[in-house]
């Protein structure tokens, strides 16, 4: 078909491991997931694809990419699970490393095409089902695995280990307490309203968006608590790489900490692939119908305290502002309206991007993508060009991201395609623009 | 040959269908009990809500945005279910055998309703050849599969105009049909049956778990 080379990335977690494998270790683990993993949805999505191709407008990576069809939804489906299904019994080890580099690298699970395809076939499944033999035979890219390992021995994404956690937030308490007097980072309080939990990243990298979350806390006098022991990281790499193992015991750390506290409800920081882990994809591994105490995301916690007053807003945010709808959280739980409605509520200028809510486009980040690393950030960036063009038509200044994947992979994309924008969680513009009452004020 | 394709090869590909398509049913809930979350999240108001949505054209963003597709799949499809019940050749068969009796097409719409059909047979076939991402995805058999399901219209229009040898094509024109519907349970002809499904699972995890809609 003439289709240009796709550029080899060197990654010692795949170019090492493919040494290591035989074609029976594959067929073994091949045979293994698909006889005695995958039920239902697998089989009748399977035989239900017609193959009509209409699920591929649904993909930034095919827009991005010049509607190559190696990477349209369909496109991954077929040069993975198409070919191990065809031949189950004979796949060589450089065609798994081909199936990671797709399944992990080159699809954000973002479920867009999911709303696209005709039949409800869901393709991000059906990619997860690659990730989970890939992840199975090691075949899985270094920077996401080591995050998993570090979930895996430390219970968090980031080998944070409980004196630095500790630490840290006792150093944002002070930092929150040189604005705001009766700041807190209260830990290990029993039944408390609230109890607040962040991805490991916040601790190591961004530190100052716990003091941020200790001062709105405080002017809206909101009842909370951290945990000082494990279980206080909410994010879940061993979800996207395929361990189900271990993202099913960091999902259990997590909510038992809660439990452990007495919480009357979880609030999760700004994180979209962390939510979906705690509130779809972790419950489901688990068994469990539901999360075992009501949990909530930042958006709606942060509409709570603005709707009903406990947080007013001094000034409203002046500067131009768009917003990236985190899939996770607005394809993810519908929380598209109330994100509106605080980004309303609080700035001036709002620029609506096109297409928005559930059918706004993925970061490009998400879904593991990210955590693979600088090895792939220049295909990364590059499937997401729709992206950069859909926020460069807003010409707004600031884009506001409350998810960190989100967050982070709207940076790469400003920077690399030199859209002069900035980007904010949510909680920074709140910072901004929220009413200090003068008697807590320092 | 006339005696056989009209009557035992008839009876023959009926009964492959309806058990070829229990088959397929009942292996689907059985296997979606061990898929541990379909039953505890199917739920009958967005199962029903996402049907409606997809069932009515250019009601979903994608049918919108393809509107030539969206245009030529529901005529395709209309076409093809109602062009072989309601069809005054095939009830008058019906009649024959089982005295069985209901309303029919007028003998116009019957030929421009299977006209149609084999029009857009032909527009899923230049789109499959032309269009990279969808002959990316090309099996033999995706041809295969529309040649089977063009094929009985194809042969019927052929008979009714009398285009070639009359009788041979009516054998001809048995002969495909059957065996179209005997292969449906058994190929990706089986849409038919899973579609309503998965569309449901889908709708279901989009409106009562993630808050969402999935148009």
């Amino acid at each position: 078909m003439g289709l240009p080379a796709i550029p080899i990335v060197s990654d010692p977690g795949l170019d090492e491991t493919v040494k290591e494998l035989t074609p029976e270790k594959i067929a073994n683990v091949v045979n293994r997931i698909l006889d005695n993993e995958t039920a239902a949805r697998f089989k009748v999505y399977m035989k239900t694809c017609v193959h009509c191709g209409l699920c591929s407008d649904a993909c930034h990576w095919f827009l991005s990419n010049d509607r190559d069809p190696r990477f349209s939804p369909v496109g991954k489906v077929k040069q993975t699970l198409w070919e191990i299904i065809r031949r189950k019994d004979s796949l060589n080890p450089a065609f798994l490393k081909e199936c990671s580099r797709i399944a992990h690298t080159e699809c954000n699970v973002c479920r867009r095409c999911s709303m696209y395809c005709p039949f409800g076939i869901d393709i991000a499944y059906m990619i997860m089902v690659v990730r989970r033999i890939c992840s199975e035979l090691g075949m899985v890219p270094q920077f996401l695995q080591d995050t998993v390992n570090s979930h895996s021995v430390t219970q968090n994404q980031m080998w944070v280990k409980q004196d630095e956690w500790i630490d840290t937030l006792q150093w944002q308490e002070e930092e929150a307490r040189g604005e705001i007097k009766t700041a807190r980072i209260p830990l290990d309080k029993e039944g408390a309203d609230v109890f607040y939990s962040v991805i490991a990243p916040e601790p190591k990298i961004l530190a100052q968006l716990i003091g941020n979350i200790a001062q709105i806390m405080a002017v809206a006098k909101v009842d909370w608590t951290m945990p000082s022991f494990d279980g206080w990281d909410n994010s879940n790499m061993a979800m996207y790489s395929g361990d189900f193992e271990t993202m099913g015991r960091v999902e259990r750390y997590h909510h038992e900490a809660a439990l452990k506290l007495k919480a009357r409800r979880i609030v999760m920081g700004e994180c979209g692939h962390a939510f979906r882990g705690a509130a779809y994809d972790g419950p489901k591994w688990l068994g469990w119908r539901q999360p075992p105490i009501p949990l909530i995301h930042a958006v709606d916690f942060y509409h709570e305290l603005i709707t009903t007053g406990r947080i007013k807003i001094a000034k409203k945010f002046e500067t131009p502002v768009t917003v990236q709808e985190p899939c996770n959280i607005v394809r993810g739980r519908g929380l598209g309206q109330k994100l509106r409605e605080i980004i309303a509520a609080t700035c001036e200028d709002f620029r609506p991007p096109d297409p928005d809510f559930e059918h706004n486009y993925c970061c490009g980040a998400g879904g593991g993508a990210i955590n693979c690393g600088p090895p792939w950030k220049t295909s990364r960036v590059k499937g997401n060009r729709v992206k950069a063009e859909q926020l460069a038509a807003t010409k707004a200044k600031i884009i506001i991201t409350p998810c960190h994947n989100c967050h982070s992979g709207i940076e790469d994309i400003v920077g690399g395609y030199k859209l002069g924008m900035h980007v904010k969680f949510f909680s920074e513009i709140l910072m901004e623009v929220m009413e200090i009452p003068d008697e807590i004020k320092v | 040959m006339y005696e056989f394709v009209s009557g035992p090869l008839v009876w023959i590909a009926f009964i492959v269908f309806v058990s070829g398509m229990v088959y397929q049913f009942v292996t689907m809930l059985r296997s979606a009990k061990k898929d541990k979350v379909i039953y505890p999240y199917m739920s009958l108001k967005y199962s029903l809500r996402s049907l409606f949505h997809w069932m009515i054209p250019f009601a979903s963003r994608n049918m919108r945005a393809r509107y030539e597709v969206t245009i030529v799949t529901f005529l395709f499809h209309i076409c093809l279910i109602l062009v072989p019940i309601f069809l005054l050749a095939h009830i008058a068969m019906f009649e024959f055998a089982w005295g069985l009796k209901w309303g029919a097409l007028s003998q116009v719409a019957g030929t421009y309703m299977t006209i149609i059909v084999v029009l857009a047979s032909l527009f899923f076939l230049i789109r499959r050849l032309m269009m990279p991402e969808i002959q990316f995805v090309t099996y033999p058999s995706d041809y295969l599969l529309l040649a089977v399901a063009a094929a009985p219209f194809f042969t019927g229009l052929a008979a009714n105009q009398q285009w070639f040898d009359y009788q041979t094509t009516v054998v001809v024109h048995m002969i495909t049909g059957s065996v179209m519907l005997m292969v449906i349970p058994f190929t990706r002809l089986s849409h038919m049956l899973f579609f309503p499904f998965t569309r449901a699972y889908m709708g279901s995890e989009f409106g009562a778990v993630r808050n969402a809609k999935d148009w």
